[in-house]
């Protein structure tokens, strides 16, 4: 098995029964396993609310570190699409032109900075720094804030070692509610300054409002786009044949990208909470207990995807659910999407090769699942192209 | 060479020539609005949702069976649904009338 390698652990599972258990923190969770039925839970709210305590939904559970609801993320329709209108043309600025072409602009200038080095960390030195400065974009603020964000290192809810760490989440609350106060002050183009400015029901939008918003765009894209880029990187640099399809082929970049989301599924799973008594795969499921969503399992799903555990880098029908699927699916997915396209584009221009140095595996413990999603540590050596 | 005219949901009525690749690619270069094709064509965003005018449901022939699972749960589906980046440009669409769905 290779380095870059993301084994599927659900597979037996996801085929004998369709589900998984996992107990996390003593509320415990039936993991939904197969594509078909990932779908149709996703897609029926009523029967599995997104609108609980907040934090409940997520997996592993953020209820004893959080109290604010995250916005549109913990809420349910009908109300979630009033919100979701409000946010939606702002999340598709990644479709344009000039917006791509800044992004542009930072991830070759971050690839540029470690071609030819003999060694740099890729979560730490790479993916990190290139995420929170392509976050400036996307939230239409000052790049100079990226260097806060990237201070805060990789995880903005864990510590190096523990689960959940309510003093990690304090830091961004405090920091997202300065933000807020400065922009009732001083409003700018920014998201915060368009969010306090923005009305639903007839009313203006509240400030808890708009920090429902802006903490699940750090939150949501933090650990995602890094593994994302990480797992990118690790796979070109074994697999130097598919960095030099992708220079000779650039049409299949955007193929490439959708495969590599299904296969990398940056976002294990997702939770919701049960609202009556029902039945996921023939097995009973509580009202009051929770069911997730699990992506990475559903798009390994043998019954939709020909050779599942295999990047096939221009994968032509590809209807993964990497981004989620139905009202929830991911608001950030445009700009996920952009940062991955220029990503391959920029290596295929600059690079030759990579070599795998060292590293260290991120392995999500989900009691009987231990899931890889990427990796805490990954040394590489990055070799230019000799024009 | 294929006239496809996109009706969308502001009720403009757009008509585009095309010769090749996918009426979604179509659609996304020429800025119809309603048409996002996010995932750039390989069904897996339902971006491209299109309704096909009864009259004109020959020309395209059913949804495949990936895209009927994408759009059974979509709110806005019938049965003259397409994703449209499944389909494919060609003399046998001129004159075709697509309804944008969102």
């Amino acid at each position: 098995m290779k380095n870059s390698t993301l084994p599927d652990p659900f597979e037996q599972a996801r085929l004998e029964k369709g589900y998984g258990e996992m107990d996390d923190q003593n509320d415990p969770v039936t993991m939904v396993l197969r594509l078909k039925d990932v779908r149709k839970c996703a897609h029926n709210w009523k029967s599995y609310s997104s609108e609980a305590v907040p934090g409940r939904i997520v997996v592993p559970s953020e209820v004893n570190i959080r109290d604010m609801r995250q916005i549109p993320f913990e809420v349910d329709p009908p109300r979630h699409g009033a919100y979701r209108a409000l946010v939606e043309a702002w999340f598709k600025r990644p479709l344009q032109a000039e917006y791509q072409q800044r992004l542009t602009d930072q991830i070759s200038g971050i690839v540029d900075q470690f071609v030819g080095q003999e060694r740099v960390e890729v979560v730490s030195e790479l993916a990190l720094p290139l995420q929170s400065r392509a976050l400036t974009l996307l939230l239409n603020t000052d790049y100079g804030e990226s260097e806060k964000w990237i201070s805060w290192g990789t995880h903005v809810f864990r510590s190096e070692g523990v689960a959940l760490d309510g003093d990690k989440a304090t830091v961004l609350y405090d920091y997202i509610d300065e933000q807020i106060e400065r922009a009732q002050k001083q409003p700018s183009g920014d998201l915060y300054s368009v969010l306090l400015d923005s009305e639903i029901d007839g009313r203006k939008m509240t400030p808890e409002e708009v920090k429902g918003v802006l903490v699940l765009t750090f939150a949501g894209g933090r650990d995602t786009v890094i593994n994302a880029v990480t797992n990118a990187i690790a796979y070109f640099a074994e697999h130097p044949e598919s960095l030099a399809r992708l220079r000779q082929e650039p049409d299949i970049t955007g193929r490439a990208v959708e495969e590599m989301i299904r296969y990398f599924s940056p976002l294990t799973q997702m939770g919701r909470v049960v609202m009556e008594d029902s039945q996921v795969c023939e097995h009973a499921v509580k009202a009051d207990s929770r069911i997730s969503l699990c992506w990475a399992s559903a798009n390994r799903d043998a019954a939709v995807f020909e050779n599942p555990n295999e990047i096939v880098l221009d994968r032509k029908i590809n209807p993964h659910v990497g981004f989620g699927f139905s009202h929830h699916n991911c608001l950030g997915a445009t700009h996920a999407r952009q940062i991955m396209k220029i990503l391959l584009q920029t290596l295929a221009e600059r690079v030759s090769t990579i070599e795998m140095l060292d590293f260290t595996e991120n392995i999500e413990e989900l009691d009987e699942f231990k899931r890889k999603v990427g990796f805490h540590k990954l040394s590489v050596k990055i070799n230019p192209i000799n024009h | 060479m294929a006239q496809i005219t996109f009706i969308t949901n502001d009720n403009q009525t757009i008509t585009l020539e095309g010769t090749a690749g996918s009426v979604m690619a179509l659609a996304v270069e020429n800025g119809v609005s309603g048409i996002d094709g996010d995932c750039g064509g390989v069904c897996s965003c339902a971006t491209c949702h299109v309704h096909v005018a009864p009259e004109d449901m020959h020309k395209t022939g059913p949804a495949s069976e990936i895209e009927t699972d994408m759009l059974e749960l979509d709110d806005n589906a019938n049965e003259y649904s397409r994703l449209c980046c499944q389909i494919e440009i060609s003399g046998a669409l001129d004159g075709i009338v697509l309804t944008v769905a969102n």
